[in-house]
């Protein structure tokens, strides 16, 4: 095989081959037969979620007594680099749905919303989002002035606005992020469950987006929005429990982003070996050839990275820092790898029909969420340096 | 109280479940290219991707549906070969097979009297209803293993089923011919081998990869027949010559003509 250079399939178990086979088939008939199209139209295949559902993929790593898979985190960052194999935006949903949505009722929830909630949130009849990112606050979230007041009765009333979220539109529960009571402190953050057709909650999809067209992504406005006593995340305080979900979420990316980086590079690879140009294919001249080696070592390199840390993730024993290493690499080597794949294509290389494109215009989405490429780099640097440089 | 009980006694004798056996092969998916071995009569097995076959795993799938129209019953599937074949079993049992018989050899010889005796001493007294097979292995091609089953079984044979149906004791089936279709009636216990365009092998849910792991396995040595029938030799097909481009457009018209006529003599 050559995208398994390093016999990457030697350390993989039987079962997380089978996964991955399992999820590769499924995206091979599902999704890439029409990805392309949805991606010109600007519209996410929400078709694929009941069988996204069915098939496990949601959630995968929560236990079994949720109506969840009960998988390994390898076995999880598999599926999610399958999905993005795919297209980055099939991978955001499930990433969302999963980590930034499940994982927090999980985590942080009381036991009457994991019951309500899991189950039918990984059967993909519950759609979740999460909303952190304020039009004000990006990569500050510290800052997000969304604001929780709680009342006599224990009841909240929610105020604010987020921007820049994934699934927003078609959700039916929002994970929202608030400082509470008034307190201007990130200490005061807390989660809570809103139901999407709660009085006051709208949702506006961002229009004009030329990445990860096929996925939602939507402005939230709360205004005065009456929410009871539990749906609060009793568990959750302070910044600490959303970068919780976005250690989760970035770890599943790291594995994703390889999943891009592979379509474009075994499709440009094909390409090369049939494509001839002054009387041999160009496959033969050693320009190419570099190029192929240069994203074939980088791929490589990636795998080792995302599967070493899921090991770690597996012995409960990584470090969010390492999973900024390998968010901030892996995705960094996509983007490369999609941008030298379409360039070798030439021509075709700007069609919808090729993954080259699209998957160079999603992984730039990628790049910018959960944590830009800087972040990554700053919390890299703090954890060498001992010095902080975010402000 | 009487009336349940009858109830109870009418459903069983009813819906007698059924027990279906599948016959699967472990074979390199195609869709490589093929290297033949230094012994010049096996293909060089590096780096290849392994399956179900694909008329046995659409095999697979028509039991499982059978089993599941009919609300009642079980799919068993049986492979031979060295013990990476468990791999294959275990895929159909994460497709929702209930259990799965691995018959030991070292290598799966080429004769397929070998394995068909193998595989009838493995099916006689099983109780099976119907046993299954594809209609070929995508490998070897052959087409002969089910046939040879169903006679030393003594079963009626129905080969290259493109529609199934089983009911009390008897079954229906459909094959393509050339220029049409056939219906065909069978009493049960059959031997029936599946042509392509019955059903679609469903992907293994990740909760049916997980409850794979702990269906049952029983391992036994293949008692394998007589091996009469062996591969000499291999070979790929002749590498086809490099195209030429003409060039573009119908100034080029007159000489692809004249080049088809002269050269390639095809027109
Ligand atoms: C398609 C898409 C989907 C998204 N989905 C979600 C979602 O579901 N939920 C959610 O909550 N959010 C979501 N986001 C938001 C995303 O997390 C933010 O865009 C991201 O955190 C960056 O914030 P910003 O866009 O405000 O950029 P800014 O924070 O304004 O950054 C602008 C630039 O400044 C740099 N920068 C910022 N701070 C520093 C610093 N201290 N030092 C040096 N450079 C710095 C950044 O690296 C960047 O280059 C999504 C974004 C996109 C594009």
């Amino acid at each position: 095989m050559t995208n398994d250079f390093f016999n990457i399939d030697g350390s993989l178990s039987e079962e997380e081959r089978a996964i991955r086979d399992s999820v590769r088939a499924w995206v091979n008939d599902r999704v890439l037969p029409i990805i392309g199209q949805a991606y010109v139209d600007g519209r996410f295949p929400k078709e694929l979620i009941p069988e996204m559902g069915a098939q496990g993929f949601l959630g995968a790593n929560l236990p079994e007594e949720y109506g969840c898979a009960g998988l390994n985190n390898v076995s999880y960052g598999l599926i999610m680099q399958e999905l993005e194999r795919g297209d980055s935006g099939i991978r955001s949903f499930a990433s969302v749905q999963g980590a930034l949505v499940m994982y927090p009722i999980y985590a942080f929830g009381s036991e009457e919303q994991k019951r309500r909630l899991l189950p039918s949130m990984a059967k993909g009849e519950t759609i979740g989002c999460f909303g952190l990112t304020e039009p004000d606050f990006g990569s500050n979230p510290s800052g997000m002035i969304t604001m929780a007041r709680e009342q006599a009765d224990g009841s909240w009333i929610l105020n604010g606005g987020k921007m820049w979220i994934t699934n927003g539109s078609q959700a039916h529960v929002s994970v929202v992020w608030a400082k509470t009571n008034g307190d201007p402190d990130a200490s005061s953050i807390r989660g809570f469950v809103v139901p999407t057709n709660s009085k006051g909650f709208s949702a506006r999809d961002q229009k004009g987006k030329l990445s990860l067209r096929a996925s939602d992504t939507s402005e939230l406005v709360f205004q005065d929005i009456h929410l009871p006593a539990d749906a609060i995340l009793p568990k959750s305080g302070g910044l600490k429990s959303p970068l919780m979900c976005l250690t989760q979420a970035r770890y599943g990316i790291s594995w994703g982003a390889m999943g891009a980086a592979m379509a474009c590079y075994e499709e440009c690879l094909a390409y090369a070996k049939n494509r001839v140009m002054f009387d041999k294919p160009i496959a033969g001249f050693q320009i190419q050839q570099e190029r192929l080696a240069d994203m074939l070592t980088e791929i490589v390199k990636a795998q080792l990275v995302s599967l070493h840390l899921g090991r770690l993730k597996d012995a409960g024993t990584f470090t969010p820092q390492q999973v900024s290493l390998a968010k901030r690499n892996n995705v960094s080597m996509a983007t490369d790898v999609a941008r030298e794949a379409r360039r070798l294509l030439g021509a075709v290389g700007i069609l919808a029909e090729y993954g080259a494109m699209r998957h160079m215009a999603n992984l730039e989405s990628v790049y910018t969420y959960e944590g830009t490429h800087d972040v990554h780099s700053l919390i890299l640097g703090q954890a060498v340096t001992g010095l902080n440089a975010f402000n | 109280m009487g009336g349940t009980i009858f109830l109870v006694n009418f459903f069983t004798m009813g819906a007698a479940p059924v027990k279906i056996a599948v016959c699967i092969k472990r074979v390199p998916e195609m869709d490589g290219a093929f290297k033949i071995a230094a012994s010049g009569t096996a293909v060089d097995e590096t780096g290849l991707k392994w399956d179900i076959s694909d008329f046995d795993g659409y095999a697979v799938e028509a039991a499982l549906q059978m089993t599941e129209k009919l609300g009642a019953g079980e799919v068993h599937v049986i492979s031979l070969g060295p013990d990476v074949v468990q791999e294959t079993l275990r895929k159909a049992l994460s497709m929702g097979c209930a259990r799965a018989t691995h018959l030991k050899c070292d290598v799966v010889p080429f004769d397929p009297f070998a394995i068909a005796s193998a595989l009838a001493a493995e099916l006689q007294g099983g109780g099976y209803d119907l046993v299954m097979f594809g209609k070929m292995s995508i490998d070897s091609a052959n087409g002969a293993v089910g046939l040879m089953v169903a006679d030393l079984l003594g079963m009626p044979m129905v080969h290259g089923c493109s529609k199934l149906d089983i009911a009390a004791g008897a079954g229906t089936a459909r094959r393509e011919i050339e220029g049409g279709g056939e219906l065909v009636r069978f009493s049960l216990p059959a031997v029936v081998s599946i042509d392509e365009g019955i059903a679609r092998p469903r992907y293994p849910s990740l909760k049916g990869i997980m409850a794979a792991k702990k269906k049952p396995m029983d391992v036994k040595p293949a008692q394998l027949g007589p091996v009469r029938l062996t591969v000499q030799k291999m070979d790929l097909p002749a590498a086809r010559a490099a195209g030429r481009i003409l060039g573009e457009g119908a100034a080029v018209v007159p000489e692809l003509v004249r080049l088809l006529q002269q050269e390639a003599k095809v027109i």
